[in-house]
Protein backbone atom coordinates (compact mmCIF):
# COMPACT_ATOMS: atom_id res chain seq x y z
CA UNK A 1 0.00 0.00 0.00
CA UNK A 2 2.82 2.51 1.18
CA UNK A 3 3.72 2.72 -2.87
CA UNK A 4 0.45 3.40 -4.26
CA UNK A 5 -0.21 6.74 -4.31
CA UNK A 6 -2.31 8.50 -0.96
CA UNK A 7 -5.96 9.97 -1.97
CA UNK A 8 -5.42 12.58 0.14
CA UNK A 9 -1.83 13.82 1.22
CA UNK A 10 -1.04 16.96 3.15
CA UNK A 11 2.17 18.65 3.60
CA UNK A 12 3.22 20.97 6.01
CA UNK A 13 0.53 23.24 5.78
CA UNK A 14 -0.24 26.19 7.67
CA UNK A 15 -3.17 28.50 7.59
CA UNK A 16 -3.95 31.81 9.38
CA UNK A 17 -6.57 34.13 9.47
CA UNK A 18 -4.75 37.04 10.17
CA UNK A 19 -2.55 36.86 12.99
CA UNK A 20 -4.75 33.76 14.25
CA UNK A 21 -2.89 30.94 13.50
CA UNK A 22 -4.91 27.82 12.96
CA UNK A 23 -2.90 25.55 11.22
CA UNK A 24 0.72 25.25 12.12
CA UNK A 25 2.25 22.55 10.01
CA UNK A 26 0.16 19.27 9.20
CA UNK A 27 1.36 16.67 7.70
CA UNK A 28 -1.11 13.73 6.54
CA UNK A 29 -2.14 10.95 4.56
CA UNK A 30 -5.00 9.04 3.46
CA UNK A 31 -4.68 6.05 2.30
CA UNK A 32 -7.00 4.99 -0.99
CA UNK A 33 -10.16 3.71 0.51
CA UNK A 34 -8.99 4.53 4.25
CA UNK A 35 -11.69 6.17 6.78
CA UNK A 36 -9.23 8.65 8.64
CA UNK A 37 -11.82 10.27 11.28
CA UNK A 38 -10.04 13.35 12.85
CA UNK A 39 -11.14 14.33 16.29
CA UNK A 40 -10.18 17.33 18.80
CA UNK A 41 -11.63 20.08 20.96
CA UNK A 42 -13.40 23.31 19.33
CA UNK A 43 -10.36 25.32 17.41
CA UNK A 44 -8.24 22.78 17.26
CA UNK A 45 -8.08 23.43 13.55
CA UNK A 46 -9.78 20.18 12.40
CA UNK A 47 -12.23 21.61 9.81
CA UNK A 48 -10.14 24.55 8.85
CA UNK A 49 -7.90 21.47 7.92
CA UNK A 50 -10.80 19.44 5.99
CA UNK A 51 -11.89 22.86 3.96
CA UNK A 52 -8.00 23.34 3.11
CA UNK A 53 -8.60 19.94 1.23
CA UNK A 54 -10.69 20.97 -1.69
CA UNK A 55 -9.48 24.16 -1.51
CA UNK A 56 -12.92 25.90 0.61
CA UNK A 57 -9.59 27.77 2.62
CA UNK A 58 -6.53 28.62 0.66
CA UNK A 59 -3.57 27.44 3.14
CA UNK A 60 -1.31 30.21 4.33
CA UNK A 61 1.64 27.55 2.84
CA UNK A 62 2.10 24.00 2.52
CA UNK A 63 0.86 21.34 -0.37
CA UNK A 64 -2.06 19.01 -0.61
CA UNK A 65 -2.18 16.57 -3.41
CA UNK A 66 -5.56 14.69 -4.34
CA UNK A 67 -4.87 11.67 -5.61
CA UNK A 68 -1.21 12.87 -6.55
CA UNK A 69 -2.37 16.13 -8.40
CA UNK A 70 -1.66 19.12 -6.69
CA UNK A 71 -4.61 20.95 -5.52
CA UNK A 72 -2.47 24.10 -4.22
CA UNK A 73 -0.99 24.44 -7.26
CA UNK A 74 -2.28 27.74 -8.77
CA UNK A 75 -2.43 26.45 -12.20
CA UNK A 76 -4.57 23.69 -10.62
CA UNK A 77 -8.17 22.89 -12.41
CA UNK A 78 -9.85 23.55 -8.78
CA UNK A 79 -13.49 22.77 -10.09
CA UNK A 80 -12.23 19.56 -11.64
CA UNK A 81 -10.42 18.48 -8.97
CA UNK A 82 -13.37 19.41 -6.66
CA UNK A 83 -15.81 17.33 -8.19
CA UNK A 84 -13.85 14.25 -7.66
CA UNK A 85 -14.55 15.08 -3.51
CA UNK A 86 -17.53 14.89 -2.35
CA UNK A 87 -17.82 17.56 1.08
CA UNK A 88 -20.73 17.26 3.69
CA UNK A 89 -20.86 19.74 5.55
CA UNK A 90 -22.32 20.00 9.27
CA UNK A 91 -25.17 22.50 8.20
CA UNK A 92 -26.17 20.18 4.63
CA UNK A 93 -26.42 23.06 2.52
CA UNK A 94 -28.96 21.47 0.45
CA UNK A 95 -30.28 24.11 -2.28
CA UNK A 96 -33.36 25.34 -0.85
CA UNK A 97 -34.78 26.91 -4.16
CA UNK A 98 -34.68 22.86 -5.47
CA UNK A 99 -36.08 19.69 -5.32
CA UNK A 100 -34.36 17.01 -3.69
CA UNK A 101 -34.52 15.64 -7.26
CA UNK A 102 -32.65 18.36 -8.80
CA UNK A 103 -30.20 19.30 -5.91
CA UNK A 104 -28.84 15.84 -6.98
CA UNK A 105 -29.02 16.38 -10.46
CA UNK A 106 -27.47 20.17 -11.00
CA UNK A 107 -24.17 19.54 -10.61
CA UNK A 108 -24.36 16.45 -12.57
CA UNK A 109 -25.21 18.41 -15.27
CA UNK A 110 -23.56 21.04 -15.15
CA UNK A 111 -20.48 20.08 -14.22
CA UNK A 112 -19.70 16.55 -15.79
CA UNK A 113 -22.34 17.13 -18.68
CA UNK A 114 -24.48 14.26 -18.52
CA UNK A 115 -27.91 14.35 -19.76
CA UNK A 116 -31.02 14.47 -17.75
CA UNK A 117 -32.28 11.04 -18.14
CA UNK A 118 -28.56 9.52 -16.94
CA UNK A 119 -28.67 12.41 -14.04
CA UNK A 120 -32.10 11.52 -12.69
CA UNK A 121 -31.04 7.52 -12.70
CA UNK A 122 -27.73 8.42 -10.73
CA UNK A 123 -29.93 10.20 -8.34
CA UNK A 124 -32.25 7.60 -7.70
CA UNK A 125 -29.50 5.38 -7.05
CA UNK A 126 -28.19 7.28 -4.61
CA UNK A 127 -31.41 8.01 -2.70
CA UNK A 128 -31.91 4.72 -2.87
CA UNK A 129 -28.75 4.00 -1.18
CA UNK A 130 -29.19 6.83 1.55
CA UNK A 131 -33.21 5.28 1.96
CA UNK A 132 -35.33 8.19 0.72
CA UNK A 133 -36.33 7.15 -2.74
CA UNK A 134 -39.29 8.23 -1.97
CA UNK A 135 -38.43 12.22 -1.35
CA UNK A 136 -37.43 12.86 -4.83
CA UNK A 137 -39.98 15.72 -5.21
CA UNK A 138 -40.07 16.59 -1.76
CA UNK A 139 -38.24 19.97 -0.97
CA UNK A 140 -35.54 20.26 1.69
CA UNK A 141 -37.33 22.56 4.29
CA UNK A 142 -40.19 20.01 4.37
CA UNK A 143 -36.99 17.67 5.17
CA UNK A 144 -35.76 16.62 9.16
CA UNK A 145 -32.14 17.16 9.44
CA UNK A 146 -31.60 13.61 9.51
CA UNK A 147 -32.79 13.31 6.07
CA UNK A 148 -31.37 16.62 4.65
CA UNK A 149 -28.03 15.20 5.85
CA UNK A 150 -28.49 12.24 4.22
CA UNK A 151 -29.76 13.97 0.84
CA UNK A 152 -26.76 15.52 0.94
CA UNK A 153 -24.48 12.75 1.23
CA UNK A 154 -26.40 11.30 -1.78
CA UNK A 155 -25.83 14.77 -3.65
CA UNK A 156 -22.44 14.40 -3.19
CA UNK A 157 -22.02 10.91 -4.26
CA UNK A 158 -23.95 11.71 -7.48
CA UNK A 159 -20.60 13.04 -8.63
CA UNK A 160 -19.23 9.91 -7.99
CA UNK A 161 -16.34 10.96 -6.37
CA UNK A 162 -13.34 9.09 -5.51
CA UNK A 163 -13.25 10.48 -1.99
CA UNK A 164 -15.71 11.60 0.54
CA UNK A 165 -14.91 14.35 3.17
CA UNK A 166 -17.01 15.05 6.15
CA UNK A 167 -17.29 18.07 8.12
CA UNK A 168 -18.84 17.62 11.58
CA UNK A 169 -21.75 15.97 9.84
CA UNK A 170 -23.99 14.93 12.53
CA UNK A 171 -23.32 17.87 14.87
CA UNK A 172 -26.46 19.99 13.79
CA UNK A 173 -28.56 16.82 14.40
CA UNK A 174 -31.04 15.79 17.00
CA UNK A 175 -30.13 13.09 19.15
CA UNK A 176 -32.14 10.29 17.59
CA UNK A 177 -31.13 11.38 14.14
CA UNK A 178 -27.58 11.15 14.28
CA UNK A 179 -27.92 7.16 13.63
CA UNK A 180 -29.28 7.12 10.06
CA UNK A 181 -26.53 9.83 8.87
CA UNK A 182 -23.91 7.36 10.86
CA UNK A 183 -25.80 4.24 9.31
CA UNK A 184 -25.09 5.74 5.61
CA UNK A 185 -21.92 6.63 6.28
CA UNK A 186 -20.97 2.99 7.66
CA UNK A 187 -21.99 1.81 4.70
CA UNK A 188 -20.05 3.98 2.32
CA UNK A 189 -17.26 2.85 4.11
CA UNK A 190 -17.75 -0.87 4.10
CA UNK A 191 -17.86 -0.24 0.18
CA UNK A 192 -14.62 1.33 0.42
CA UNK A 193 -15.01 4.65 -0.27
CA UNK A 194 -12.16 6.72 0.73
CA UNK A 195 -13.23 9.43 3.74
CA UNK A 196 -11.76 11.83 6.03
CA UNK A 197 -14.65 12.47 8.59
CA UNK A 198 -14.53 15.28 11.28
CA UNK A 199 -16.78 14.36 13.89
CA UNK A 200 -17.38 14.55 17.82
CA UNK A 201 -19.00 10.78 17.15
CA UNK A 202 -16.37 8.49 18.99
CA UNK A 203 -18.36 5.23 18.45
CA UNK A 204 -18.14 5.50 14.87
CA UNK A 205 -14.47 6.30 15.30
CA UNK A 206 -13.78 3.02 16.75
CA UNK A 207 -15.80 0.94 14.32
CA UNK A 208 -15.55 2.72 11.41
CA UNK A 209 -12.23 4.68 11.89
CA UNK A 210 -9.10 2.88 10.11
CA UNK A 211 -6.49 5.84 11.65
CA UNK A 212 -7.69 8.20 14.40
CA UNK A 213 -6.11 11.68 14.24
CA UNK A 214 -6.35 13.90 17.20
CA UNK A 215 -5.74 17.65 17.45
CA UNK A 216 -5.22 20.36 18.67
CA UNK A 217 -3.81 23.95 18.49
CA UNK A 218 -2.99 23.66 14.93
CA UNK A 219 -0.97 20.86 15.25
CA UNK A 220 -1.12 16.42 14.88
CA UNK A 221 -1.26 15.35 18.28
CA UNK A 222 -1.38 11.90 18.01
CA UNK A 223 -2.91 9.65 15.89
CA UNK A 224 -3.02 5.83 14.99
CA UNK A 225 -5.25 3.11 15.28
CA UNK A 226 -8.62 4.38 16.89
CA UNK A 227 -8.94 1.99 19.09
CA UNK A 228 -5.66 2.33 20.75
CA UNK A 229 -5.79 5.71 21.19
CA UNK A 230 -9.58 6.15 22.23
CA UNK A 231 -8.24 2.78 24.76
CA UNK A 232 -4.60 4.17 25.73
CA UNK A 233 -3.80 7.58 24.37
CA UNK A 234 -0.11 8.25 24.94
CA UNK A 235 -0.18 12.23 24.73
CA UNK A 236 -1.13 14.04 27.71
CA UNK A 237 -3.82 16.57 25.90
CA UNK A 238 -5.05 13.52 24.54
CA UNK A 239 -5.82 12.17 27.71
CA UNK A 240 -7.19 15.40 28.70
CA UNK A 241 -9.08 15.72 25.60
CA UNK A 242 -10.79 12.35 25.48
CA UNK A 243 -11.81 12.13 29.45
CA UNK A 244 -13.62 14.99 28.87
CA UNK A 245 -15.92 13.44 25.99
CA UNK A 246 -15.70 9.56 26.64
CA UNK B 1 -65.62 56.27 42.98
CA UNK B 2 -62.73 54.34 41.46
CA UNK B 3 -63.23 51.96 38.01
CA UNK B 4 -61.58 49.09 37.76
CA UNK B 5 -58.90 48.80 34.59
CA UNK B 6 -61.45 46.87 32.38
CA UNK B 7 -64.30 49.01 33.13
CA UNK B 8 -61.95 52.44 32.30
CA UNK B 9 -60.68 50.48 29.17
CA UNK B 10 -64.37 50.09 28.27
CA UNK B 11 -65.36 53.79 28.88
CA UNK B 12 -61.87 54.85 26.93
CA UNK B 13 -63.50 53.03 23.36
CA UNK B 14 -66.77 54.45 24.11
CA UNK B 15 -65.56 57.90 24.27
CA UNK B 16 -63.06 57.01 20.97
CA UNK B 17 -66.07 55.73 18.78
CA UNK B 18 -68.40 58.36 19.90
CA UNK B 19 -65.62 61.13 19.00
CA UNK B 20 -65.54 58.97 15.31
CA UNK B 21 -68.80 58.82 14.56
CA UNK B 22 -69.58 62.66 16.05
CA UNK B 23 -67.17 63.62 13.24
CA UNK B 24 -68.07 61.76 10.50
CA UNK B 25 -71.43 62.89 11.07
CA UNK B 26 -70.46 66.59 11.04
CA UNK B 27 -68.45 66.25 7.81
CA UNK B 28 -71.33 63.95 6.00
CA UNK B 29 -73.77 67.27 6.82
CA UNK B 30 -71.85 70.08 6.49
CA UNK B 31 -70.30 68.83 3.37
CA UNK B 32 -72.42 70.20 0.30
CA UNK B 33 -72.02 66.73 -1.34
CA UNK B 34 -73.54 67.75 -4.88
CA UNK B 35 -71.14 70.57 -5.52
CA UNK B 36 -67.88 68.24 -4.27
CA UNK B 37 -69.20 65.37 -6.71
CA UNK B 38 -69.48 68.19 -9.52
CA UNK B 39 -65.99 69.83 -8.89
CA UNK B 40 -64.13 66.36 -7.79
CA UNK B 41 -66.24 63.47 -9.73
CA UNK B 42 -68.57 65.15 -12.32
CA UNK B 43 -70.15 61.83 -14.28
CA UNK B 44 -70.55 62.99 -17.06
CA UNK B 45 -67.63 64.51 -16.87
CA UNK B 46 -65.92 60.90 -16.20
CA UNK B 47 -67.52 58.84 -18.62
CA UNK B 48 -66.83 61.00 -21.53
CA UNK B 49 -62.66 59.78 -20.45
CA UNK B 50 -63.53 56.82 -21.39
CA UNK B 51 -62.25 54.32 -23.08
CA UNK B 52 -59.17 56.48 -23.69
CA UNK B 53 -58.34 56.38 -20.15
CA UNK B 54 -57.66 52.74 -19.87
CA UNK B 55 -56.53 52.03 -23.54
CA UNK B 56 -54.21 54.63 -23.92
CA UNK B 57 -53.11 56.41 -20.53
CA UNK B 58 -53.41 53.52 -18.55
CA UNK B 59 -52.19 51.16 -21.41
CA UNK B 60 -49.38 53.50 -21.18
CA UNK B 61 -48.46 54.01 -17.71
CA UNK B 62 -48.24 50.15 -17.29
CA UNK B 63 -46.01 49.91 -20.58
CA UNK B 64 -44.04 52.23 -20.01
CA UNK B 65 -42.88 51.28 -15.80
CA UNK B 66 -43.28 47.63 -16.91
CA UNK B 67 -40.29 48.15 -19.66
CA UNK B 68 -38.27 50.59 -17.54
CA UNK B 69 -38.68 47.61 -14.73
CA UNK B 70 -37.33 45.15 -16.69
CA UNK B 71 -34.11 47.24 -17.72
CA UNK B 72 -33.87 48.64 -14.65
CA UNK B 73 -33.64 45.11 -13.19
CA UNK B 74 -31.78 43.89 -16.01
CA UNK B 75 -28.70 46.83 -15.41
CA UNK B 76 -29.32 46.54 -11.62
CA UNK B 77 -28.64 42.82 -11.83
CA UNK B 78 -25.47 43.64 -13.49
CA UNK B 79 -24.63 46.56 -11.63
CA UNK B 80 -25.12 44.32 -8.57
CA UNK B 81 -22.90 42.02 -9.35
CA UNK B 82 -20.20 44.94 -10.22
CA UNK B 83 -20.33 45.56 -6.75
CA UNK B 84 -19.26 42.40 -5.77
CA UNK B 85 -17.08 42.15 -8.13
CA UNK B 86 -13.23 41.46 -7.17
CA UNK B 87 -12.10 43.75 -9.73
CA UNK B 88 -11.96 47.27 -7.62
CA UNK B 89 -12.66 49.37 -10.80
CA UNK B 90 -16.38 47.39 -11.66
CA UNK B 91 -16.82 48.13 -8.05
CA UNK B 92 -16.15 52.08 -8.39
CA UNK B 93 -17.85 52.30 -11.19
CA UNK B 94 -21.05 50.90 -10.29
CA UNK B 95 -20.73 52.43 -6.74
CA UNK B 96 -20.38 55.69 -8.55
CA UNK B 97 -23.80 55.04 -10.88
CA UNK B 98 -25.67 54.54 -8.27
CA UNK B 99 -24.45 57.02 -5.83
CA UNK B 100 -25.44 59.28 -9.11
CA UNK B 101 -28.70 58.00 -9.88
CA UNK B 102 -30.09 57.62 -6.42
CA UNK B 103 -28.86 60.87 -5.41
CA UNK B 104 -30.48 62.84 -8.55
CA UNK B 105 -34.12 63.37 -8.66
CA UNK B 106 -35.82 61.48 -11.22
CA UNK B 107 -37.03 64.29 -12.83
CA UNK B 108 -33.68 66.03 -13.49
CA UNK B 109 -32.77 62.44 -15.47
CA UNK B 110 -35.47 62.83 -17.53
CA UNK B 111 -34.94 66.46 -18.72
CA UNK B 112 -31.17 65.39 -19.06
CA UNK B 113 -32.29 62.29 -21.17
CA UNK B 114 -34.97 64.16 -23.32
CA UNK B 115 -33.66 67.26 -24.05
CA UNK B 116 -29.59 66.38 -24.03
CA UNK B 117 -29.49 63.36 -25.59
CA UNK B 118 -30.55 64.80 -29.15
CA UNK B 119 -27.95 67.38 -28.68
CA UNK B 120 -25.34 65.79 -27.11
CA UNK B 121 -25.19 62.73 -29.60
CA UNK B 122 -26.65 64.40 -32.80
CA UNK B 123 -27.61 61.91 -35.31
CA UNK B 124 -28.52 58.81 -32.81
CA UNK B 125 -31.61 58.49 -32.20
CA UNK B 126 -33.32 56.85 -28.82
CA UNK B 127 -35.33 54.02 -30.36
CA UNK B 128 -38.74 53.83 -30.01
CA UNK B 129 -39.16 57.62 -29.14
CA UNK B 130 -40.66 58.28 -25.96
CA UNK B 131 -41.36 54.96 -24.91
CA UNK B 132 -37.56 54.18 -25.79
CA UNK B 133 -36.61 57.37 -23.34
CA UNK B 134 -39.09 57.02 -20.51
CA UNK B 135 -37.54 53.29 -20.58
CA UNK B 136 -33.82 54.21 -20.43
CA UNK B 137 -34.25 57.53 -17.97
CA UNK B 138 -36.71 55.61 -15.68
CA UNK B 139 -35.07 52.13 -15.85
CA UNK B 140 -31.42 54.25 -14.96
CA UNK B 141 -33.44 55.48 -11.64
CA UNK B 142 -34.94 51.97 -10.62
CA UNK B 143 -31.83 50.10 -11.56
CA UNK B 144 -29.64 52.30 -8.59
CA UNK B 145 -32.22 51.32 -6.43
CA UNK B 146 -32.45 47.53 -7.50
CA UNK B 147 -29.29 46.85 -7.75
CA UNK B 148 -28.51 47.54 -3.97
CA UNK B 149 -31.61 45.63 -3.07
CA UNK B 150 -30.59 42.61 -5.19
CA UNK B 151 -26.54 43.00 -3.62
CA UNK B 152 -28.42 42.85 -0.02
CA UNK B 153 -30.23 39.43 -1.62
CA UNK B 154 -27.01 37.92 -2.76
CA UNK B 155 -25.50 38.68 0.42
CA UNK B 156 -27.86 37.36 2.40
CA UNK B 157 -27.84 33.51 1.04
CA UNK B 158 -25.65 31.58 3.21
CA UNK B 159 -21.75 31.36 2.92
CA UNK B 160 -22.91 27.85 3.01
CA UNK B 161 -24.75 27.56 -0.59
CA UNK B 162 -21.97 29.32 -2.89
CA UNK B 163 -19.55 26.23 -0.43
CA UNK B 164 -21.26 23.88 -1.27
CA UNK B 165 -21.92 24.29 -5.23
CA UNK B 166 -18.17 25.25 -5.40
CA UNK B 167 -17.31 21.68 -3.94
CA UNK B 168 -19.67 20.03 -6.05
CA UNK B 169 -16.70 21.27 -8.58
CA UNK B 170 -19.54 24.33 -10.00
CA UNK B 171 -17.55 27.57 -11.27
CA UNK B 172 -17.97 30.42 -9.58
CA UNK B 173 -19.86 31.50 -12.49
CA UNK B 174 -21.88 28.68 -12.54
CA UNK B 175 -23.10 28.55 -8.79
CA UNK B 176 -23.81 32.01 -8.83
CA UNK B 177 -26.34 32.02 -11.44
CA UNK B 178 -27.59 28.43 -10.43
CA UNK B 179 -27.93 28.64 -6.88
CA UNK B 180 -27.07 32.17 -5.64
CA UNK B 181 -28.95 34.50 -7.37
CA UNK B 182 -31.99 32.68 -7.58
CA UNK B 183 -31.72 32.44 -3.98
CA UNK B 184 -31.63 35.99 -3.75
CA UNK B 185 -33.89 36.71 -5.85
CA UNK B 186 -36.53 34.99 -4.06
CA UNK B 187 -35.35 37.08 -1.23
CA UNK B 188 -35.85 40.32 -2.50
CA UNK B 189 -39.08 39.86 -4.59
CA UNK B 190 -41.02 42.35 -1.78
CA UNK B 191 -38.95 44.68 -1.91
CA UNK B 192 -38.61 44.58 -5.79
CA UNK B 193 -42.19 44.41 -6.18
CA UNK B 194 -41.84 48.01 -3.88
CA UNK B 195 -39.80 49.12 -6.62
CA UNK B 196 -42.16 48.47 -9.33
CA UNK B 197 -44.79 50.81 -7.44
CA UNK B 198 -42.25 53.45 -7.31
CA UNK B 199 -41.45 53.47 -10.77
CA UNK B 200 -45.08 52.97 -11.76
CA UNK B 201 -45.75 56.36 -10.02
CA UNK B 202 -42.46 58.09 -11.48
CA UNK B 203 -43.68 56.74 -14.87
CA UNK B 204 -45.52 60.38 -14.46
CA UNK B 205 -42.88 62.49 -14.93
CA UNK B 206 -43.31 61.55 -18.39
CA UNK B 207 -45.79 64.40 -17.78
CA UNK B 208 -42.66 67.15 -18.22
CA UNK B 209 -41.61 65.53 -21.27
CA UNK B 210 -44.80 66.89 -23.33
CA UNK B 211 -45.95 63.91 -25.21
CA UNK B 212 -48.08 63.43 -28.29
CA UNK B 213 -51.50 61.61 -27.77
CA UNK B 214 -50.19 58.35 -28.78
CA UNK B 215 -47.86 58.38 -25.59
CA UNK B 216 -49.97 60.19 -22.92
CA UNK B 217 -49.38 58.39 -19.33
CA UNK B 218 -52.36 58.18 -17.11
CA UNK B 219 -50.86 61.71 -15.36
CA UNK B 220 -50.74 63.46 -18.34
CA UNK B 221 -53.65 62.26 -19.76
CA UNK B 222 -55.61 63.59 -16.38
CA UNK B 223 -53.74 67.22 -16.86
CA UNK B 224 -55.00 67.59 -20.31
CA UNK B 225 -58.50 66.43 -19.44
CA UNK B 226 -58.35 69.16 -16.54
CA UNK B 227 -57.38 71.58 -19.07
CA UNK B 228 -60.27 70.89 -22.29
CA UNK B 229 -63.03 70.15 -19.02
CA UNK B 230 -62.08 73.21 -16.66
CA UNK B 231 -62.63 70.16 -14.06
CA UNK B 232 -61.06 67.94 -11.40
CA UNK B 233 -62.88 64.79 -12.43
CA UNK B 234 -60.08 63.66 -15.05
CA UNK B 235 -57.56 63.85 -12.23
CA UNK B 236 -59.30 61.93 -9.77
CA UNK B 237 -60.16 59.01 -12.37
CA UNK B 238 -56.74 58.91 -12.94
CA UNK B 239 -55.46 58.97 -9.90
CA UNK B 240 -58.35 55.91 -9.20
CA UNK B 241 -56.27 54.10 -12.50
CA UNK B 242 -52.80 54.32 -10.24
CA UNK B 243 -54.31 52.41 -7.45
CA UNK B 244 -55.91 50.03 -9.92
CA UNK B 245 -52.46 49.32 -10.16
CA UNK B 246 -50.51 49.43 -7.11
CA UNK B 247 -52.80 48.87 -4.58
CA UNK B 248 -53.43 44.86 -5.77
CA UNK B 249 -48.94 45.00 -6.15
CA UNK B 250 -48.64 45.97 -2.79
CA UNK B 251 -51.23 43.23 -1.66
CA UNK B 252 -49.28 40.94 -3.49
CA UNK B 253 -46.32 41.93 -1.60
CA UNK B 254 -47.97 41.78 1.91
CA UNK B 255 -48.66 37.98 0.51
CA UNK B 256 -44.95 37.57 -0.23
CA UNK B 257 -43.72 38.93 3.08
CA UNK B 258 -46.34 36.87 5.01
CA UNK B 259 -44.96 33.84 3.36
CA UNK B 260 -41.49 34.21 3.60
CA UNK B 261 -42.22 34.95 7.32
CA UNK B 262 -43.63 31.43 7.52
CA UNK B 263 -41.22 29.88 5.71
CA UNK B 264 -38.80 31.22 8.35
Amino acid sequence: MSTSTPAIKVEDVHKYFGDNKVLTGIDLEVAEGKVVCVIGPSGSGKSTLLRCVNLLEQPTSGKIFVEGAEITDPDADVDKLRSRIGMVFQQFNLFPHLSVMDNLTLAQRKVKGRGSDEARTVARKNLEKVGLAERETSYPAHLSGGQQQRIAIARALSMDPDMMLFDEPTSALDPELVGDVLAVMKDLASEGMTMMVVTHEMGFAREVGDDLVFMDGGVVVEQGDPRKVLGDPQHERTKSFLSKVL
Amino acid sequence: MAMSPRKRAQVSRYVQYTVLVAVVVALALSADWARLQSVFFDLDIVARQFPDVITVGLKNTVLYSASAFVFGLVLGLVLALMRLSQVGPYRWIATGFIELFRGVPALVVFIAFYFGFPTAFPGYAIPGGTFGIVTIALGLVGAAYMAETIRAGIQAVPKGQMEAARSLGMSQTRAMVSVVIPQAFRIVLPPLTNELILLTKDSSLVYVLGVSLATVELTSFGRQGLNTENNLSPLILVALCYLLITVPLSILVRRMEARAGRAR
